[in-house]
């Protein structure tokens, strides 16, 4: 109270004003505004170039240097805290009046009468990656091969250890791998690979005593691969596993053939190339007679008539025994590529990135 | 790996024919992506010399050169300005055709005829340097008009750019791929043993010293000193052969250690002894924080564990005779006690480093050079004495005065040693499904440095295997086995390995999610809707803008800093493809996806996983995951209306009738992103009466939709645009439709015919419609066949706060026509229940 009692008295050109009385009326009708306009007006009002405090600054010139800092400081002061009064205010008015809106705005959706509601006559279209992952499926299918899917975020042991990948094993470093924050550093990983299914599937074989497996695994997965026409950091996958007794490296290339012809056309060729992956042995690349030029040679191919398509190889003993299956009892083998790519083959799509675009024209080709 | 043919032919008679090789190599799974030839479109290009330079009057980037290539004087333009008077610089004469198909042909330029073009090693092929000619330095002493191969001494060659598997790092070198390409080719492979070096008689042990503190990161380490070096630049072969294979000549010294590295595959490190504190070196772990300077300058903190998993921080450093750290151990060394020009004395440093230890220091510094690239796959430690040897060999061209101290420091640990495996004939046809002898396998293998012994009887014949030093890959047995059978299969030809397509009894077939999934986007397909893909990865803000809070799941090493989160909704990006096609003046869109949302494990649906490797954890807490199918409706005159329809033709497809929408508020928890008096949950109800929301359809929130951009501009005012929304947890659908099968369809349907009431009443808007349907289905009762509404009325005659609802009844019997009567009685029971449940008036 004897703090109020200090305040200076300002000389203005009219009258005298007390800085503090403007303060709390300003205040109160602030408070009571009723709504967003009346608020724009009392602003106006109150800190406007016609309000006592804008005439009382201009008239600041007019006192003697020390009072002029004193009230220079009061007024600041005040305009400030009224400027914030003003600010959340006008946040609670206007939450107030949109909930108003929205009230007035309501539907009750039972109301909703389905026949009245209209809908074009015309067709969606599925993503061609879905389309070529359907197509592939029912291939495969067709061969006896069921679908399964696993998770796409993984820990270390799916998506490496147990693929026979320990930790620091250089062969890591062909999946640039996107670690997530949870638990310890780089246990918890977006899988590179739909491979952690296989993983899934054996151990669920082991758990139930339901081997065979002959399944194939289509699914998302994950790289730290800069976009660029020919690559996403996100793209899909299928992968292929059968465990049986008495599965050969021979039955595999049968496989990858009958494949071949059967989602490429008869006549298409595979071939199988020696190549390293830490869970397979022996492993391979599998190529296909190009689709461009079907074998002839062309660009695409870079005129040897093959192009790549996936990797593939007999499962390794030591991925048996990571999930517990004896590798002298069963056998199998392991092939997987990329489904984006064969869409983008198939439809001679420039770009990749076109495929998370989502340009309604786009979508609507296929 | 870059292979000249030339070098190639060191070890074996290779034929000229560059298809054949290329066809075996790549079978052998030595993929080669490119094949250089070296040398070829410079036949026509000569040495000349400089004899004049003047300017041409107005003009300042090229300059009229006289040069003498023999015969009379040519005159050129050229806007090179490296070279001076009395340098020689290669000439193309008009006519001649570089490498790539230049042709050069006669010009004039500011008036000045060019006879030609003075060449830079870039457009000869020769190196990568292209900023000026290439002037012939004083040690090549052809005359003008000498053709410029017969001056450089260079042969055409052919260089095989070949991608060798992390698996071989035995055919990580000239003599590795030689091997391979021999045995395949049938012709003899021999890798010359050099000779002995001169020696100095010196013990060693008397020149330098070497302590190994750490055996199990450095099982071998060798050191070897020589003396009597003259430092300069290697003979003009070494120095064409390390450029071929892609590797820049220092000097002698250094040129013998990457030559041997390149060839022999086995790094080593040679040191200034006279500039090397307390002549020796000693191999020990880094103190955790220690630090040194690598080559490339860049201070590198040591022994310290970082963030991957299983990462222990060991690192082995290699320091000179007095303990400080000179290099890290088969990575890099450090700038001390570099080879210089006034070195008379080097020790070698030759070791074998735990392959692990290496990759995981690379890793964490990430720092990956040509010699750890090979420690880290395994070298041969027995391959060691030979590289030593060669050394040697190699420096005596331009020292041939070098001799090694007698003997050689030898430090040795727990060193890998070649080992026997016993492969069983009939393992070798059930893995591969051809039969091959033991013989014949014997012969596959032997060329490539498997000593085989045969035993056993016909039918379980064994071949005992010794497993060379130089193929780590190869694991002990049981695993071993089958990688011995890898190269059986690999030298024997997989296309040459007879195809057989498996069967089995079991039938392929989808489940029968994959089967409703496929069946829901058919679906939607069907109401207009098109299939998009947004990505997984979305920004720091993006949950915010559809109103969702709460913890969220972060990518530790983002591709893309602004994309740092798992998305926990595919709102953000159904809104942000809107937005896209709309900004391409395609605002009437309908689109659906179907993708996984992330939860994290703290929010309390984390998919626990009991099994971890080195990780350490026997449990580990992943995020949740749930696949979602979302729609967004934004065709012209959608809203909440054009979700609900769809929602209900959905339901249809499933047989679903036990879903409500319920709004949210009084007990329904808040719908984030959606209008909150346009939107309600989808609510499965359960027999048991437990109540399960499995999605919730609506409209956006006309802020979530501004925020997107996503308005309508009509005159001065910009409004919100209307959005239907539809979010279906998929799994949980799913499961309500096979609930929903498990109720038999009755089947009967009645031949006697059916009766129609149609009542309007006017209920006040607090009661739902569907509740006011299922209330009037109840007072039905069995007779009561279905209910739909079919009008909704507000305005004149209607008290405010109410509508009018008109539903149609249709009630019918199994067993009889109903009478008139008894559909009055029905008639007044469903009145009586709307009017005094809800206080409904019949209109």
């Amino acid at each position: 109270m004897e703090r109020e009692a200090e305040i200076p008295s300002v000389a203005t050109d009219k009258d005298e004003v007390d800085i503090d009385a403007v303060a709390r009326d300003a205040a109160a009708s602030i408070a009571a505004a009723p709504s967003s306009d009346a608020l724009t007006h009392i602003e106006t009002e109150v800190l406007g170039k016609r309000s006592v405090l804008a005439k009382a600054h201009r008239a600041l010139g007019k006192l003697d240097p020390e009072s002029r800092r004193e009230v220079g400081r009061q007024l600041h002061e005040v305009r400030t805290s009224l400027e914030q009064q003003l600010a959340a205010r006008r946040n609670e008015l206007a939450a107030a009046e949109r909930m108003i809106a929205l009230a007035a705005d309501r539907l009750d959706l039972t109301e909703v009468i389905p026949d009245q509601v209209r809908f074009p006559l015309s067709r969606g279209h599925l993503h061609p990656v879905t389309q070529a992952r359907d197509e592939l499926e029912d291939v495969f299918v067709g061969m006896g091969f069921e679908v399964a899917e696993g998770p796409e975020a993984e820990s270390d042991w799916y998506n490496f250890e147990a693929l026979n990948m320990p930790p620091a094993h250089p062969a890591r470093g062909m999946y640039d791998t996107m670690y997530l924050d949870i638990g310890q550093p780089e246990t918890v990983l977006l899988r590179t690979h739909t491979s952690p299914v296989q993983i899934h599937l054996m151990e669920e074989a082991v758990r139930n005593d339901s081997l065979p497996i002959h399944a194939v695994m289509p699914g998302k997965c994950f790289r730290l691969d800069t976009p660029d026409a020919r690559h996403l950091p996100v793209f899909n996958q299928i992968e292929g596993l059968v465990v049986d007794r008495g599965i050969t490296f021979g039955d595999l290339a049968g496989t990858i053939q009958v494949f071949t012809e059967a989602y490429f056309g008869p006549g298409m060729q595979s071939r199988l190339r020696p190549a390293y992956f830490p869970f397979t042995e022996p492993s391979a690349e599998f190529e296909i007679t190009c689709t461009i030029c079907r074998g002839e040679g062309c660009r695409t191919c870079s005129h040897t008539g093959w192009v790549e398509l996936g990797g593939c190889g007999m499962v390794d003993p030591a991925v048996f025994t990571a999930v517990g299956i004896d590798f002298q009892v069963w056998s199998g083998f392991a092939f997987g590529f990329g489904i984006d790519r064969l869409a983008l083959m198939r439809h001679e799509i420039p770009d990749i990135r076109s495929f998370l675009e989502n340009d309604i024209r786009f979508l609507s080709e296929f | 790996m870059r292979a000249p043919l030339s070098w190639l032919r060191d070890f074996a008679p290779f034929p000229d024919d560059i298809g054949v090789l290329v066809a075996a190599l790549d079978d052998l799974g030595l993929v080669v992506e490119a094949v250089d030839k070296v040398g070829e479109g410079l036949e026509d290009v000569v040495v000349s010399r400089v004899t004049e330079i003047t300017a041409i009057e107005g003009a300042d980037r090229v300059r009229r050169v006289i040069v003498d290539a023999g015969d009379e004087p040519i005159e050129i333009v050229c806007g090179a300005f490296n070279f001076d008077v009395g340098d020689r610089v290669p000439l193309a004469p008009v006519g001649a055709v570089l490498p790539g198909g230049f042709e050069i042909g006669r010009r004039k330029m500011r008036g000045v005829v060019s006879n030609g073009m003075l060449c830079s090693g870039r457009e000869l092929g020769l190196s990568d340097d292209g900023a000026g000619l290439l002037v012939l330095g004083d040690e090549i002493t052809a005359a003008p008009g000498t053709p410029l191969t017969e001056a450089l001494g260079m042969m055409p060659d052919t260089v095989f750019d070949i991608t060798v598997e992390g698996n071989r790092p035995d055919a990580w070198c000239i003599a590795g791929i030689a091997r391979d390409l021999a045995a395949r080719l049938r012709l003899p492979f021999t890798l010359p043993e050099p000779p002995a070096p001169a020696s100095s008689g010196r013990p060693v042990g008397q020149a330098a010293t070497a302590t190994d503190e750490s055996l199990d990161l450095c099982p071998r380490l060798t050191v070897s000193v020589f003396t009597g070096i003259n430092v300069g630049p290697s003979p003009d072969w070494i120095a064409r052969r390390l450029t071929l294979a892609g590797m820049r000549p220092i000097n002698n010294v250094v040129d013998a250690s990457n030559y041997v590295m390149l060839e022999r595959g086995q790094p080593t490190h040679p040191y200034d002894l006279s500039r090397l504190p307390g002549r020796g070196l000693i191999v020990r772990r880094a103190q955790s924080g220690e630090t040194i300077e690598t080559l490339d300058g860049i201070t590198r903190t040591v022994g310290v564990p970082g963030r991957g998993l299983g990462d222990t921080g060991e690192d082995c450093l290699i320091c000179d005779g007095e303990d400080t750290p000179v290099g890290i151990a088969g990575i890099m060394g450090g700038a001390t006690s570099e080879i210089s020009n006034s070195t008379t004395e080097v020790l070698l440093e030759a070791a074998y480093f735990t392959p692990m230890v290496i990759a995981r220091t690379a890793k964490r510094l990430g720092l990956r050079t040509e010699a750890s690239a090979r420690f880290e796959r395994g070298c041969d430690p027995w391959g060691i004495d030979h590289a030593v040897t060669r050394f040697c060999q190699l420096l005596a061209e331009t020292s041939p005065m070098v001799q090694m101290a007698h003997g050689m420091l030898d430090l040795r640990g727990d060193v890998p040693e070649s080992f026997e495996i016993t492969l069983s004939i009939a393992r070798v046809q059930s893995q591969l499904g051809v039969a091959l002898s033991g013989t014949e396998i014997a012969g596959l293998l032997e060329p490539i440095g498997f000593d085989c012994l045969l035993a056993g009887q016909r039918g379980d014949e064994r071949l005992t295997i010794t497993v060379p030093t130089n193929r780590p890959d190869v694991r002990l047995a049981p695993f071993g086995i089958d990688d011995v059978i890898e190269e059986i299969a690999r030298t024997y030809g997989y296309s040459n390995v007879p195809r057989h397509m498996p069967t089995w009894p079991q039938p392929g077939h989808l489940t029968s999610l994959q089967r409703s999934r496929r069946f829901v986007k058919e679906v939607l397909c069907g109401l207009g809707v098109s299939e998009g893909w947004t990505d997984t990865f979305v920004a720091e803000e993006a949950h915010a803008k559809v109103g969702l809070t709460g913890p969220v799941v972060r990518v530790s090493n983002p591709l893309i800093a602004e994309k740092p989160l798992l998305r926990r909704s595919l709102m953000p990006g159904l809104l942000e493809a809107l937005a896209y096609n709309a900004s391409r003046r395609q605002p009437a869109v309908r689109l659906f996806e179907v993708g996984v949302v992330f939860s994290h494990p703290d929010e309390g649906a984390p998919r626990v996983v009991e099994r971890s490797g080195a990780g350490g954890t026997e449990t580990s807490l992943l995020p949740g995951e749930r696949e979602l199918l979302c729609a967004v409706f934004a065709s012209e005159d959608d809203d909440a209306r054009s979700a609900v329809a769809a929602w209900h033709v959905i339901a249809d497809a499933f047989q679903l009738r036990t879903v409500r929408l319920v709004a949210p508020g009084a007990g329904a928890p808040a719908l984030p992103g959606l209008h909150p008096t346009r939107s309600a949950h989808l609510v499965a109800h359960h027999e048991d009466g437990a109540a399960l929301s499995i999605g919730a359809v609506g409209e956006i929130d006309p802020g979530v939709a501004m925020t997107f951009g996503l308005a309508l501009t009509t005159g001065a005012a910009t409004s919100a645009r209307r959005i239907g929304w539809l979010e279906v947890d998929l799994g949980l659908l799913f499961d309500e439709a096979a609930e929903a099968r498990r109720a038999p369809p009755s089947g009967a349907v009645s031949r006697f015919p059916s009766s129609d009431i149609d009542l309007a009443l006017v209920v006040a808007d607090e009661h739902a419609a569907d509740v006011v349907a299922e209330t009037l289905r109840l007072a039905g009762g069995d007779l009561l066949e279905s209910v739909s509404l079919f009008d909704v009325y507000r305005g004149a005659g209607i008290t405010e706060g109410g509508r009018s609802l008109a539903y149609r009844l249709r009630f019918c019997s199994p067993e009889h026509t109903l009478t008139d009567d008894e559909v009055g009685d029905l008639r007044t029971r469903c009145i009586d229940a709307v009017v005094g449940e809800f206080g409904a008036a019949l209109r």
